[in-house]
């Protein structure tokens, strides 16, 4: 029982990591229509900034964090300058290819940086750790403050999409680009600053994914990417309590399954229910229908 | 999905306002009570309408009427809610848009969809598709089962596109042709299908005065030619009055008016909801 | 003759030359130990390109997943022919390969249709996740197989099981002790076999309807097109090839291992796709040829070969489908360059 217990909150961590990258996402496919698929590159170009922040220039772990958010945010805003706004009106078949081509970019670019040896991530979590029922489980430092991160993240965008101008703007852009445009929305920085805001969380899910699992390499963030759309699909795409409830009932069926079932097939069981979503509910948990225009 | 409602059906009604030559005649369409919801809105409820054999029929209404919608229904685009569509006395209840297009049915669209990276040749023998068939195999392995269909394909859609004058642009590419020229190549891709039921969605949209005049001929000659009944969206009252026979009015998704042209322009229901405040035509 | 006539006789007439041309330099000790070694790998990856592009270019589904068909080709092509070989002592070595092509083919098609079925539901971003998740899915299961033969006699195993006989695919660890038996002539052979389904296909009823689906479903679907049947059509036919393909690359190497075919390897074929012109099929011949042989050519490339593979993905996007960057670009070279992708917005 404790150790299913100590599963549970195993895949609740885990979890709560993928809602943060999914929740970039989700913004992102809601606003753009678009698959970002380099995002989860963004993570690990966010792990490794704040790597270096505290390896080479031995700053405090919540400045390289700040350092890695801000670097992140720009990075996203120049990839969404670069390659995705030229192709506004392309299909999205062209979109998808670009975004795929910018993933490899990242991690190619990271591989020639930073070299394909994987680097061991200092934890930048300094809070002891929590032992419960006499010890026999235990709650680590990481695990405590990524859902916690995952708590303020969720509501601090709730409030912002809700009560802002600029989430308003965000809002509606998603709705509707042309009316949006013709209410005098500025359709073209709301889309900046969507992805800045995906980019910025990203970092903070870089920095979370290796504090838990402190291996760093180039393609760290490709497949917590994946999994993180899978979440935000799961959740309904455009919604962010989707997202936060997609990414931690994925992160509970990945840590189960690959507890109790097969280590070797964790993976298969998270693309499974991206699968049978998409099959049964394409809106996914909490997503909209939306009917084609014939 | 939800299934759509099967009654059982009655022999062909002996009202209506079909053309004269066409009523003794089973009706090339029969609405029955017809409706779709959408997320509680009805977008069309109670449609009722006959079509003769041979009939030019108008759909007319005001913008957001519901008149594509209607379209889309008897298409199978969307599945009715409610009520029977029968194409030649047939029930098409469960089919999909694709079985539709087999009954008999045939169409164009508001905002024109050809496949326009194809050849114009091509768009027309993929409307042939259902009537000269060879599989996969024969296709490959180019087994003369090909070249016969092949060749009978190449004769037939020259033919068809010589409704228009149009066998020579046949190696152009669809998406490359004039404005006016894809809208004939969309019909007759339609015609190609070898329909009972022509529908065209605004096929007089963005037309000159004489363009138009020459649609309206085209639009009679092909009944003519083909012995088809054919049903029209049109904004353009002037094609309307002239070439339909049957007009019916739609409102707020719901038939507010059914007649010939001069019955239509009398009805004051009409000209309130819909040609007092637009004076067209 | 037609300009499509011609144009296929130009593709298959530039493949024969080269295979003449290679089997000259072959002839004549011209060519080089490391190219000879690349002969092989070339057309398993003209055939791969080749047969996305059937997907890609002609169906207008983004499938990321085409390295999956390819590795359940490999593995059940090797095992084909090992088992033939080894478990029936059939010594002929064309028949094994011959056997272990149309198994792999099999295997690959059949997979083609399960994973099909739910997949063609789909449409856009999420039809390529999922071929994504597909692909991912194989690998896993790869990884989990265990193959045995003792005496005549296969058997399977799942996870970590106790196999009497000698392991033949041993899970994580791949097949190893493979017997290499593929054959440059053989090789062509296949290019030749998916040129021919490919070129004939599209230039036929149903491969008209196929791209019909592609540019306007709801136009295919009006005129009487059964989209799925199609989608289908295409998808699997992909597929077959791939699985062909798979088996020609598994019986080149003694060893051959599920992580061969991960995610990169779907996206190396794209890139061919993309590189060569989607929906160009002669394009998608010289692109894999050219982009096999050169990083072996230009060894100090090769730490930048993958950066500018995404570079070279991301500016063909932008050149082929930013209006201003289109004509910009078409005004630099001569002639008409058609791009599928360009239109099937729906």
């Amino acid at each position: 029982m404790t150790l299913f217990l100590s599963y549970l909150i195993n895949g609740i961590s885990l979890g709560s990591v993928y809602a943060i990258i999914a929740l970039g996402y989700t913004m992102v496919y809601g606003i753009a229509k678009m698959l970002n698929f380099a995002h989860g590159d963004v993570i690990m170009v966010g792990a490794y900034v704040s790597f270096c922040a505290i390896q080479y220039l031995n700053l405090p772990p919540w400045v390289s964090v700040i350092l890695a958010m801000i670097l992140c945010t720009a990075l996203g805003v120049i990839i969404e300058g670069l390659a995705y706004k030229p192709l506004r009106q392309a299909p999205s078949l062209a979109v998808l290819i670009t975004a795929i081509g910018m993933s490899y970019l990242l991690q190619n670019s990271a591989l020639l940086i930073w070299g394909a040896n994987p680097k061991s991530f200092p934890s930048v979590v300094n809070i002891g750790n929590i032992s419960l029922l006499d010890g026999r489980l235990l709650i680590t430092g990481v695990t405590i403050v990524t859902i916690l991160a995952n708590i303020v993240i969720m509501v601090a965008l709730t409030l912002f999409t809700g009560r802002t101008k600029m989430g308003k703007a965000m809002r509606a852009v998603s709705e509707d680009k042309g009316a949006a445009e013709l209410m005098g929305i500025n359709v073209n920085t709301t889309i900046s600053v969507t992805f800045a805001i995906g980019s910025a969380l990203a970092a903070v899910a870089g920095v979370l994914l290796c504090s838990a699992y402190p291996t760093l390499m180039p393609t760290t963030g490709s497949m917590p990417g994946i999994k993180a759309f899978t979440a935000a699909v799961f959740g309904g795409i455009g919604s962010i309590p989707g997202a936060m409830i997609g990414g931690i009932l994925l992160g509970i069926i990945e840590i189960l399954g690959k507890a109790y079932i097969s280590t070797e097939l964790g993976d298969a069981f998270v693309f499974a229910v991206l699968i049978i979503v998409l099959l049964f509910r394409p809106s996914g948990l909490f997503g909209k229908n939306v009917r084609e225009k014939v | 999905m939800s299934q759509p409602v099967r009654t059982k059906m009655v022999p062909a009604p002996s009202h209506g306002i079909l053309p004269e030559r066409d009523v003794n005649e089973r009706p090339v369409l029969e609405a029955r009570n017809l409706g779709i919801d959408f997320g509680g809105l009805h977008a069309v409820e109670d449609f009722n309408l006959i079509i003769g054999r041979t009939e030019i029929a108008g759909l007319i209404g005001p913008n957001g009427a519901g008149k594509t919608t209607v379209f889309n229904l008897l298409t199978k685009v969307y599945q009715p809610t409610m009520g029977t569509i029968l194409i030649n006395g047939k029930d098409t209840a469960g089919m999909d848009t694709a079985q539709a297009s087999m009954m008999g049915i045939a169409r164009t669209f508001q905002n024109i969809r050809l496949f326009s990276n194809m050849t114009v040749e091509d768009n027309v023998r993929i409307g042939l598709h259902n009537q000269f068939r060879y599989n996969m195999f024969s296709g490959i392995l180019r087994l003369p089962g090909f070249w016969s269909s092949e060749r009978r394909m190449h004769e037939r859609s020259m033919d068809l596109l010589s409704i228009f004058d149009m066998q020579d642009m046949a190696g152009a590419i669809a998406g490359s042709l004039p404005y006016g020229a894809q809208r004939r190549l969309e019909i007759v891709r339609a015609l190609a299908t070898n329909p009972s039921l022509l529908l065209l969605d605004e096929p007089a949209a963005g037309m000159n005065p004489h363009e138009t005049e020459e649609l309206m001929d085209n639009i009679v000659r092909i009944r003519d030619r083909f012995h088809i009944a054919v049903m029209l969206i049109e904004h353009d009252m002037k094609l309307v009055m002239g070439i339909c026979e049957g007009i019916c009015v739609l409102n707020y998704g719901r038939i507010i008016a059914k007649g010939t042209p001069e019955e239509i322009q009398n009805n004051p229901t009409v000209i309130e909801a819909y040609l007092g405040r637009q004076k067209e035509g | 003759m037609s300009k499509k006539t011609i144009d296929k006789l130009l593709t298959f007439g530039m493949v024969i030359a080269a295979f003449i041309v290679c089997q000259v330099m072959i002839a004549n000790g011209a060519m080089s130990r490391s190219l000879r070694g690349q002969l092989i790998p070339i057309c398993v990856y003209i055939v791969m390109a080749v047969s996305l592009n059937l997907t890609v270019g002609i169906s207008g589904e983004l499938s990321l997943g085409h390295a999956g068909f390819m590795s359940v080709g490999a593995f059940s092509g090797v095992v084909m022919a090992m088992w033939l070989k080894n478990g029936l002592g059939v010594s002929n070595t064309l028949i094994c390969l011959s056997a272990a092509l149309v198994t792999g083919g099999l295997f690959a098609g059949i997979a083609g249709v399960l994973i099909g079925i739910p997949v063609l539901r789909l449409r856009g971003d999420y039809l390529a996740i999922v071929t994504l998740a597909f692909g991912e899915i194989i690998r896993n299961v790869m990884n989990c197989i265990y193959i045995s033969i003792e005496g005549s006699s296969l058997h399977f195993g799942f996870v970590n099981p106790k196999l009497p006989g000698k392991l033949l695919v041993n899970g994580p660890a791949g097949a190893t002790g493979v017997a290499k038996m593929s054959t440059f002539v053989m090789g062509f052979v296949l290019v030749m076999i998916t040129l021919l389904v490919v070129l004939n296909l599209i230039d036929s009823r149903s491969g008209r309807a196929i791209m019909a689906i592609r540019d306007s479903r709801i136009a295919a679907e009006s005129v009487g097109l059964n989209v799925t049947k199609y989608k289908m059509m295409a998808f699997v036919t992909s597929a077959v090839l791939a699985g062909m393909a798979g088996a020609l690359y598994g019986l080149n190497f003694s060893t051959i291992t599920a992580s061969k075919f991960k995610f990169d390897t779907s996206i190396l074929v794209l890139v061919f796709v993309v590189l060569g012109g989607i929906g160009n099929i002669r394009g998608s011949i010289i692109a894999a040829t050219l982009l096999t042989v050169l990083p072996e050519l230009l060894r100090a490339f090769s730490d930048y070969r993958m950066l500018v593979y995404a570079i070279v993905l991301i500016l063909v996007m932008l050149a082929t489908n930013n209006p201003t960057l289109r004509t910009f670009f078409s005004g630099l070279k001569p002639g008409k360059k058609s791009s599928a992708a360009k239109e099937g917005k729906q």
